[in-house]
């Protein structure tokens, strides 16, 4: 595989909690599944957690530390999934690597990775400062997750300014946490606000769901067992668009059937 | 306002906060992505409203200077009703260039 095809996509949302790392984990399952090699890469050196949402974190014996000191090869680092061997994973370091890593260090990884994969999986750390900008150097395009709340629109808002400015293109946005009633009720943002505010695409919408915390539990990601779930349908939807695929988006607040919804619709009717 | 918030201001409840969201959002977007803090802008308003006022009269109640966005374009929205045009304006800058010219 010539580097040049393979994607490397940044996952981050610049608030915590929003989402990044389990969309990363679920995603990489669902490439991989897909038949794509993928790469998941744990940027966040201060607070890795890809490894424990994956179930890989008793498997690690180097980590991106030995590889840019050239301590061991790039195989011997990384971490193949037993139940679907196309993905593997790059563990962070310690967090003493913050001290002096470059951008120059993220990009040599991300090229070395390059070489074996059709795809970079990102997974960058919250926050605008250093660590996200080491792992935005290593990107060619982004993924921004974020919550209806306006804490995490905003702040997705500062990380686009940012990816912009770096020249990150194409930045798709996955939106996430979406609760429909709450939506249909308007006592949450409308999927139309969070896009129109941002100005971006969106590549998927991913319903609250219980499930996820069940999965994170036990670090087998959603996608890796079926598509059982509203959450695991979503993360798997995400990745066959992001192959190219056409798989209609349903905006959630607009597609529930029945009396009280029809009149949750009626409520929403402008009257002036 | 929708139909919704109409029922909940008869009832006396609370409107639907998705909207509150929506507008307080929109205006902390504009000012982080201008960069502008809020004694800047007031500043500028200021001498904006100054320069206007030297060439017509506008109502300083009524008048606003505010930052908008939308596609994450942000604009600086002056709205400054005119009373009327003043009847002479000030020879604009003619004195201070001469001055230079002389000195020179």
């Amino acid at each position: 595989m010539a580097a040049a095809s393979t994607r490397y996509i940044l996952i981050c949302s610049g608030k915590g909690g929003v989402g990044k790392t389990t969309l990363t984990a679920n995603l990489g399952i669902a490439l991989a599944k897909q038949g794509a090699r993928t790469a998941v890469l744990d940027a966040d050196f201060g607070l890795r957690n890809l490894d424990l949402l994956l179930g890989l974190e008793n498997r690690i014996v180097y980590t991106a530390q030995e590889v840019l000191s050239e301590s061991c090869r790039l195989e011997q680092a990384l971490v193949k999934h037993k139940q679907e061997p196309n993905l593997a994973l790059l563990p962070a370091g310690n967090p003493r690597m913050l001290e002096w890593l470059q951008p120059d260090d993220m990009q040599k990884i991300a090229a070395m990775l390059g070489e074996h994969f059709d795809y970079v999986l990102i997974d960058a750390p919250a926050g605008i400062e250093g660590g996200f900008k080491n792992a935005m150097a290593a990107a060619r395009e982004a993924i921004v997750v974020t919550t209806p709340e306006v804490s995490a629109v905003r702040d997705a808002d500062r990380v686009i300014g940012l990816l912009n400015s770096e020249g990150v293109k194409p930045i798709q946005l996955v939106l996430n946490r979406v609760r429909p009633k709450m939506m249909a009720n308007q006592e949450m943002l409308a999927v139309s606000d969070v896009t129109d505010i941002l100005a971006l695409p969106l590549l998927g919408l991913v319903l609250e769901d219980e499930q996820v915390i069940v999965s994170t539990n036990r670090g087998e990601p959603l996608t890796l067992n079926g598509n059982g779930s509203p959450a695991a349908r979503a993360y798997t939807n995400v990745a066959r668009r992001l192959q190219g695929e056409e798989v209609p988006l349903i905006d959630p607040s607009k597609e529930r059937q029945g009396l009280r919804a029809t009149i949750g619709r009626l409520m929403q009717t402008k009257i002036f | 306002m929708t139909l919704r918030d109409a029922i909940n201001k008869l009832l006396g409840r609370q409107p639907a906060s998705a909207n509150t969201a929506k507008q307080r959002l929109q205006l902390v977007l504009a000012h982080d992505r201008s960069d502008l803090n809020p004694e800047l802008l007031q500043q500028m308003r200021r001498e904006i409203l100054e320069v206007v006022s030297r060439y017509v009269e506008i109502d300083l109640e009524e008048g606003d200077v505010t930052l908008e966005t939308e596609d994450r374009v942000t604009a600086l929205v002056a709205n400054l009703p005119i009373r009327r045009a003043k009847v002479l304006p000030p020879p604009a800058e003619a004195e201070p260039a001469l001055e230079a010219n002389t000195s020179s």
